[in-house]
């Protein structure tokens, strides 16, 4: 077993209202940020776990984000990197 | 005696820069040296840095603080405990505290308040008391800036959000904004707990054997130095201290409150404090303190979240959410498996020894040791010069009279409705509407429904009425009598809801001591309070003191917050502040005067802080609290609002409108006083009255004039629809509520609104 | 009739909910600790509000995993009533037993204040007693109160019956200025096909007493009582 650290991206699923992110795209854009169209605000885990290779470590935070970190209601995620600890 | 300690590899030299970077002075460090007899370690720095800064010695304050009168048949506990305690009848008593988290609100506004409010829950818990209603008492810089906005918004978020997950309802408080806390807000955080008189705890170590036992949280790199840091001038340098600030965990908290309950009713601890302000070294030295008995401390044995911790920064961190328990020997094994339900850890760090001494141990190597068991007393007592400056006198002595009005004051509503929009008059519903007041069923009255909350009792008939109060702007004017009027109107407001005004708890909000005009403020602001609280039967059951409250353009108003408590022997008698039916009589107890110095209305309309504050007549206070008292308790009385900023027309105002969901109109006579100024009669803030709406105008004024409290009608409460209409001599005036509405609930979310903009609100959960 | 409430940790509103059994209904209620996998023969199941294990990951998300909700999940299926309450609503969500989730008020804000509810259907555990139509005040007290769903879902559930509750004005109109969270179609509670599983956002045991300010959840507890005795 090898231990790796995986990012996780959650985010609003797309199309849904997404209150935070259009609170940041407005005060970005009251910054002078003009060129701003959209913002979606999620959360971002890092995980650090055992798992006999990458692709075994992905499999387990994909069984995770259906089980508990998403919610496939609401939210989509994405696995954002997978490195050796 | 000798003491011994050695330092650890690797600690630097004690030089002069090192103690005064510690906020050591050479007085004291002296004192420290013929203490030990040897030059200290830096742990023992540490320690006594902590231990002596203002924050946890109190030395420049607690002369004048022993000025106060503490003592009354139903006060069970009195300062210097966590909290104070008083019995309310039926076996039942309440602990209350009201404390300061300024600076690092100042800083970081969301964890700096919630912090807060974690602290002062612990406070009150670890008496054995359930919290019960949670208040705040807040002051920004004018709302007008960015920067307070976004100080508004994170302190609100992080006090709902914090109270809100531990499930103590927040019920009330006072807010207000002047330029003078511009860059110092004020954040004082009050809790309330209820206990029966069996179950009260001391936070005093005693049983030579004990174990010592760290719970809760683990301990980290956060925080360390708060209490001194709450003792130091804000400025930009400290800006770059921000990592001091520590993060609240309010999920901890409720776990670690039902915990701490159950273990106090387990019988197997003797005693138990928070780890507060200076953490593990002031909660340690305090309890050893208090019962005069030595302890020992092995450091290496604390629970910690980081690695390569130092003793220095064990003792020091203020991570919050953990407790020190001193447990009956033999019951370590009991403790354990307590807070192991409640997925907490508890670690034996230490012993009640026999020994007079202080000692921290880092295995076996002793790296601090102080002789004696007064550790926090030893510390040196400051007398300051007192001198009162020159710009408060000559404030306070202008003739504000001859301020000439403006041109749209002609017409008296549009003054009104000025000063219904002024943040510290209107609504503050933007805020509270953020806080869960609900939660436990028990709140009667909620925030803005009265002039303070009402909690009811559980299994009684009783109800409590808690409020904070204090006017910074009439201390700065005149200390001695902003001091009474703070404790007056807190037991004024108490009193409307129909609660017997019993104790009071202070939060004492002031500048640099070391400043000649700073501590005359302190000094004449605690003597008025010690007046008030004798005149009114209120004793002071504890408190804390925030000094060094000041930014680059000086010290902040001198803002003694008062947090009273009053007991309503039946929940029923709770009286809100609106009017509630049409045909009412509208009565005045008390009597206007030609008073408006200090206004509301002269520093919103006017821009002008000035002049004498109002009178502060005690006696008259004590009569008008047993008259409305009477008056409630014999079913008379149908709403009762106390006049403050603004003055009588702001009070009429919101007896009308307050209730957003059932205006009703008032149509109101005041020729009785054509010889005052009509904006004194309007607006001045003269003391002592209470607009009383009745269905029995006669009883009243009976009871009223036997307590020889002047009464008079002075209207009629009307259909919403027939507005606010005010009448002196042959001139009538008349307010739409819609319009007098808009100024009160809008003001606020106006203001604010432009703040959701400017800045990403931070998490909140549901 | 016997009443199972869950405590979670960081439940607030466990004891709220089971005094309003015992002293308002004069029903005999328990404690149910989230680490037990026993329901003492309750027949109706609360889960309570409060923050449910810091709801630091997502309201709702980590409770749904403690070893009591097997035992409600396990209810529930065999037609056992279970209502939830504020963040007992969001666990029934997220454990399953409701469609739909709870998000982030639109306003980014927590909302404590007193609403006015419309009862939309009776044919639930905690409605049978209530008029359909009927109006009920009683406080909210969230930050994560926005019912979604997607489309299918919303059709259904106004198809079947299954949303209980809307938030309503003055006038008895579901007007988005009624709607204190953002909630779709202003939904403040749902049921599952069957009504035996009822989630609000709102909180009815705050709202039994006159002193208290309202008595408008008294009708919803009822509705259990006959429920359980029918």
């Amino acid at each position: 077993m090898t231990r790796f650290v995986v990012n996780v991206h959650i985010v609003p699923r797309k199309g849904l209202l997404d209150p935070q992110g259009k609170a940041v795209a407005d005060s970005l854009r009251t910054l002078g940020f003009a060129g701003v169209h959209d913002v979606h605000v999620g959360r971002h885990l890092v995980l650090d776990l055992e798992a006999a290779d990458a692709a075994g470590a992905e499999r387990t935070v994909r069984e995770m984000c259906g089980r508990l970190l998403a919610n496939p209601v609401t939210e989509d995620f994405e696995i954002a990197g997978i490195r050796p600890a | 005696m000798t003491t011994h300690a050695t330092p650890r590899p690797g600690d630097p030299a004690i030089t002069p820069a090192l103690v005064a970077e510690h906020g050591i002075t050479p007085d004291e460090y002296d004192r420290v040296v013929a203490m030990l007899g040897r030059t200290p370690t830096l742990t023992e720095i540490g320690i006594i840095s902590a231990l002596w800064s203002e924050h946890c010695s109190y030395k420049h304050s607690r002369p004048v603080l022993k000025t106060l009168p503490t003592q009354a048949p139903w006060v069970l506990q009195g300062p210097g405990e966590n909290a104070g305690v008083i019995a309310i009848g039926d076996g039942l008593a309440v602990a209350f505290k009201i404390e300061s988290h300024n600076h690092p609100s100042a800083v970081e506004p969301y964890q700096g308040a919630a912090t807060g409010v974690g602290g002062i829950l612990r406070d009150v818990f670890t008496m054995g008391a359930r919290p019960i209603a949670m208040l705040n008492s807040l002051r920004f810089g004018s709302l007008d800036t960015p920067r307070v906005r976004y100080l508004v918004a994170g302190v609100v978020n992080g006090i709902g959000d914090y109270g809100n997950c531990v499930g103590i309802p927040t019920v009330a408080g006072d807010v207000m904004f002047d330029a003078a806390y511009e860059g110092n807000p004020l954040v004082n955080a009050m809790c309330v707990g209820l206990l029966r008189e069996e179950e009260l705890i001391r936070a005093k170590a005693e049983g030579v054997g004990n174990p010592i036992i760290a719970v809760g949280a683990r301990t980290g790199r956060d925080g360390i130095h708060g209490a001194s840091f709450a003792s130091e001038d804000l400025s930009e340098e400290n800006e770059a201290k921000r990592p001091r600030v520590q993060v609240g965990d309010p999920f901890t908290e409720k776990l670690l409150l039902e915990a701490s309950l159950e273990l106090i009713r387990s019988g197997h601890i003797v005693a138990i404090q928070d780890m507060g302000a200076a953490g593990l070294t002031s909660s340690s030295a305090e309890m050893a303190e208090r019962g005069d008995v030595g302890v020992t401390i092995d450091t290496t044995k604390v629970p910690v979240r980081e690695a390569g911790m130092t003793p220095y920064e064990i003792l020091l961190s203020e991570s919050q959410e953990r407790m020190l328990v001193v447990a009956t020997r033999g019951r370590e094994a009991e403790v354990k498996a307590i807070l192991a339900k409640w997925d907490l850890v508890a670690e034996v760090i230490g012993e009640v020894i026999a020994e007079p001494v202080y000692r921290v141990t880092e295995g076996d190597r002793v790296v601090a040791e102080f002789p004696g068991t007064r550790l926090v007393t030893d510390c040196p007592q400051y007398h300051p010069e007192a001198r009162e400056s020159e710009a408060a006198i000559a404030r306070r002595t202008r003739d504000v009279a001859s301020i000439s009005e403006r041109p749209e004051e002609i017409d008296p509503i549009w003054t009104l409705t000025r000063l219904l929009e002024a943040p510290t008059i209107a609504s503050k519903r933007w805020i509270h509407r953020q806080y869960d007041s609900t939660v436990r069923t028990s709140t009667v009255a909620g925030p803005g429904h009265a002039d303070a909350a009402v909690i009811r009792i559980r299994g009684t008939r009783k109800a409590i009425a808690v409020k904070t109060d204090c006017n910074g702007r009439y201390v700065y004017l005149d200390p001695r009598v902003g001091g009474r009027i703070a404790v007056a109107e807190a037991a004024r407001n108490v009193a409307c809801t129909g609660a017997t005004p019993r104790a009071i708890t202070n939060c004492l909000n002031f500048g640099n001591p070391k400043k000649p005009e700073v501590f005359f403020q302190f000094r004449e602001a605690v003597y008025g309070m010690g007046d008030a609280c004798r005149a009114l039967e209120t004793p002071v059951t504890g408190g804390n003191v925030s000094l060094y409250n000041e930014n680059p353009q000086g010290a902040v108003y001198p803002t003694p917050t008062i947090g009273m408590v009053g007991v309503l022997e039946d929940a029923a008698h709770a009286t809100r502040m609106t009017f509630t039916t049409t045909g009412d009589a509208i009565l005045l107890l008390g009597e206007p005067r030609e008073e408006l110095g200090g206004s509301e209305y002269l520093a919103w309309i006017h821009g002008t802080v000035a002049g004498a504050p109002p009178a502060c007549d005690l006696d008259a206070e004590r009569a008008l609290t047993g008259a409305i008292l009477e008056a409630i308790r014999a079913g008379h009385v149908r709403s009762a609002h106390d006049c403050s900023e603004g003055g009588l027309a702001v009070a009429l105002a919101e007896s009308c409108i307050a209730d957003e969901t059932s205006p009703l109109g008032a149509e109101i006579d005041l020729s009785s006083w054509a010889t005052l100024s009509r904006r004194a009669l309007l607006f001045g803030e003269t003391q002592g009255r209470i607009v009383v709406s009745t269905a029995d105008a006669d009883a009243v004024t009976a009871i009223a004039t036997r307590h020889g409290v002047p009464v008079r009608r002075i209207g009629t409460v009307r259909p919403a629809a027939d507005g606010l209409s005010l009448q002196i001599g042959t001139t009538r005036w008349t307010a739409p509520l819609d319009q007098l509405a808009d100024a009160y609930h809008g003001a606020i979310p106006r203001a604010m609104s432009r703040a959701a903009a400017e800045s990403v609100v931070a998490e909140g959960a549901a | 009739m016997k009443v199972g409430v869950v405590s979670f940790p960081g439940s607030n509103c466990d004891e709220d909910a089971l005094l309003a059994i015992v002293e308002r209904l004069h029903e005999s209620a328990v404690l149910l600790w989230h680490k037990d996998h026993d329901l003492q023969g309750a027949d109706v199941v609360i889960l309570p509000g409060g923050f449910s294990y810091g709801d630091y990951l997502r309201s709702g998300a980590i409770a749904r995993f403690s070893p009591i909700m097997q035992e409600v999940v396990a209810h529930a299926r065999r037609g056992g009533p279970v209502v939830g309450i504020c963040n007992g609503f969001q666990i029934a969500c997220e454990a399953g037993l409701l469609p739909g989730a709870l998000l982030r008020n639109v306003s980014l804000q927590f909302r404590s204040m007193p609403v006015t509810l419309r009862v939309e259907t009776t044919q639930t555990v905690f409605t049978h007693a209530a008029r359909t139509g009927a109006r009920l005040t009683m406080p909210i007290a969230h930050g994560d109160g926005r019912y979604t769903a997607d489309a299918e879902t919303l059709a259904r559930l106004e198809g079947e019956g299954q949303v209980v509750f809307r938030y309503i004005d003055a006038h008895g109109e579901p007007t988005e200025a009624a709607n204190p969270n953002g909630s779709m179609r202003n939904i403040a509670g749902v049921c599952n096909p069957g009504g035996t599983v009822v989630g609000m956002m709102p909180h009815p045991e705050r709202a039994l007493e006159p002193l208290l300010g309202s008595t408008d959840g008294l009708v919803l507890f009822e509705s259990l009582l006959t429920s359980v005795k029918a």
